[in-house]
């Protein structure tokens, strides 16, 4: 396959790379949106759709952010995140002829992507299902000690770093849920669907991943008064 | 709900918190909270976390040559297809 470059009305706004426009191939529309998409877009799905490694190449180029960040988001390590972004990407070949457009693509990829990721995490031997028992906060760590004190209340406002740096401490089980959830948008319906589990389990599983963050920055507020202090 | 805040301890409220979260009723407005210093404040801090979340993660870009090894994986696979094809 040839290597490739992305025209300049398609490329990633973030980059600054330089591009060469390609003469457009002949496009093939194979699926009917389910909302107006970018008609540029949607011109190059329907040339990637049809075998236009070209095409393939632009759709990488525009979504390639926002996958890698998902998949490093979910993992929280890099290799990783760079294996899975491979990995999702490579499905995507497999699979994009079989989209139809009954979801916007970004939605349809993100969520092949997910899917992705939770096979990955299942072949290494995290069981998706049984988390909570695999995750349950020992007695002295639990919600009991956690709602603390007033004076160990969070701030209004939270360091995005500090709040980052926690949640990629986060045991994987309650990383993954509380990504999907709060950071990525999604219903404990859905999520309960993608894991296999009970939305009680998904509701169950976000609470303590929400108080863990809580213990976990508090420490910090703790530790920098501390420094403070000396 | 129950209309006999007193009665019940921050253990048991917290107990029954996820769920309540999870159902989307206004937990504020429970009864054990307007007595409660406490899990005001722990129902104050999930809601920050929460509401924090939306704002984490900014996007970044993968290695460069990220792309380049997907071409070969995908180039990989077609000769492999080809093989099996003829």
């Amino acid at each position: 396959m040839p290597q490739s470059e992305v025209p300049a009305h398609l490329a990633d706004p973030a980059e600054n790379e330089s591009v060469t426009p390609q003469p457009p191939a002949e496009p093939v529309v194979r699926y009917a949106p389910a909302s107006a998409p970018d008609p540029a877009e949607a011109e190059v799905l329907a040339r990637a759709q049809a075998g236009d490694h070209h095409a393939f190449a632009q759709l990488y180029a525009l979504h390639k952010r926002r996958i890698y960040s998902l998949c490093l988001r979910m993992v929280g390590n890099i290799a990783e995140a760079e294996d899975m972004t491979q990995e999702a990407f490579l499905q995507l070949h497999r699979k994009i002829a079989t989209f139809r457009g009954d979801s916007a693509f970004s939605t349809w990829l993100h969520r092949l992507a997910i899917n992705v990721v939770l096979m990955q995490l299942r072949k290494k031997g995290l069981n998706l299902i049984s988390l909570d028992e695999a995750m349950e906060p020992t007695p002295e760590e639990g919600p009991g000690r956690s709602f603390g004190a007033p004076d160990l209340r969070l701030s209004g406002s939270i360091d995005r770093l500090a709040l980052e740096r926690a949640v990629a401490d986060l045991p994987a089980g309650y990383r993954l849920i509380f990504i999907l959830h709060d950071v990525e948008g999604y219903e404990h319906n859905e999520i309960a669907t993608m894991l296999d589990c009970s939305i009680g389990n998904s509701k169950s599983q976000l609470h303590k991943a929400r108080l863990k963050l809580r213990e976990t920055l508090q420490a910090q507020g703790r530790t920098s008064a501390k420094e403070t202090q000396s | 709900m129950s209309g006999e805040p007193k009665q019940i301890s921050c253990a048991e409220f917290q107990s029954h918190l996820s769920e309540l979260i999870g159902s989307g009723a206004d937990v504020s407005a429970h009864p054990h909270l307007q007595n409660c210093a406490l899990c005001q404040a722990l129902l104050a801090d999930l809601q920050t976390i929460a509401d924090a979340a939306r704002q984490l993660f900014t996007n970044v870009e993968p290695p460069d040559d990220l792309w380049k090894q997907i071409e070969s994986a995908i180039e990989k696979e077609e000769n492999e297809e080809d093989k099996d094809t003829h």
